[in-house]
């Protein structure tokens, strides 16, 4: 839940960027901490393990500026992707507010974005949380590997094993190079404040 | 969500007992990470932001190891340093209260004040039309 500092007249939000492992999801926070360096006030954290994979999260504080008079902070958080890291991924996702499904296009993935996905179906139980009432985005990273032989899943493919039921937002992305990274983050904003609207005023 | 009366009495709570007995830096926040409020003695500088975040993951991670070890809970932890030490300690089942302090005062005064800030916390959390 958003905290909502009338005081300070601040909000911090918490998005978390969940998926399959080496989906992704550090690589749309490195590409927002280059591209946004300026607006960002501290170094983004990041918890690896020696070969450069999540351990426990990558944090990223965002400010997007003020909304009718509080300051909005937007604090964006990964997950661990591994499948042995269920536990750190729970621990991640409280007081979640909005999230990111990052889906790997590769064809080998398919089995893997489907798994995370109910995967984050449970975790969200836990802290009773649907994923059918909290704000989310669909993101079908690594798009540019149509360009070579690697075989990846079509987009309607993906709509229908991932988005079929829950029918949020969706942007075919490739966080290497950029693409779709900031229009996926101001979505994700967009409805996340659009929730809490109601708790504003 | 916390009303403007709270939010002062929590400030004043650790302004006098704990910022007033010489801890640096005191962090009120929640277990998801945000800071509900932040003191410091005006003398270092820290980045409470990227701070809270990962004390929050560090307490949660503590958490989860004490359920597995049988425990229900741990609910204070303590970091030492060589001039700074952190001191944890759980104030709600959301929230947690984190004292930094420098090698000028000991860590049994930093439990003890930090033993009665919490109280007075716990007071204002429980009622919202605290004066």
């Amino acid at each position: 839940m958003a905290l909502i500092n009338v005081k300070t007249k601040e909000v911090q939000i918490k998005i978390v960027y969940y998926g399959p492992g080496r989906g992704g999801k550090t690589t749309n926070l490195e590409y927002l901490n280059r591209t946004y360096r300026e607006q960002i006030k501290t170094e983004m954290v990041s918890l690896k393990t020696h070969d450069d994979r999540t351990l426990f999260f990558d944090f990223l504080p965002f400010d997007v500026g003020q909304i009718k008079g509080f300051d909005v902070a937007i604090q964006l958080y990964t997950v661990p992707g591994q499948v042995k890291y269920n536990a750190t991924r729970k621990l991640v996702l409280r007081g979640v507010d909005g999230i990111v499904f990052v889906a790997d296009v590769q064809q080998s993935q398919r089995k893997k974005n489907i798994e995370s996905l109910n995967q984050l179906y449970e975790n969200l139980k836990t802290y009773k949380l649907d994923l059918f009432n909290i704000p989310l985005v669909m993101q079908y990273n690594k798009i540019d590997l149509n360009k070579t032989d690697i075989p990846t899943l079509s987009s309607q493919t993906l709509q229908k094993d991932l988005n079929g039921l829950l029918n949020v937002p969706a942007f075919e992305a490739s966080a290497l190079n950029g693409g779709n990274v900031i229009p996926t983050l101001k979505k994700i904003i967009s409805i996340t404040l659009a929730s809490i609207q109601e708790h504003l005023f | 969500m916390l009303n403007q009366n709270q939010l002062d009495a929590i400030d004043h709570a650790i302004e006098t007992h704990l910022i007033a007995a010489g801890i640096d830096h005191v962090i009120y926040m929640e277990m998801s990470g945000n800071t509900i409020a932040k003191h410091d003695n005006g003398k270092t500088r820290l980045d409470s932001t990227a701070f809270a975040a990962l004390a929050a993951g560090n307490f949660a991670a503590v958490d989860a190891m004490a359920k597995l070890v049988g425990e229900s809970e741990f609910s204070l932890l303590f970091h030492k340093g060589e001039k700074l030490s952190i001191h944890f300690s759980k104030v709600s089942n959301d929230t947690l209260l984190v004292s930094m302090f420098n090698k000028d005062i000991s860590l049994g005064i930093v439990r003890l004040k930090v033993a009665v800030a919490i109280k007075e916390i716990i007071q204002v959390l429980a009622d919202p039309d605290i004066p």
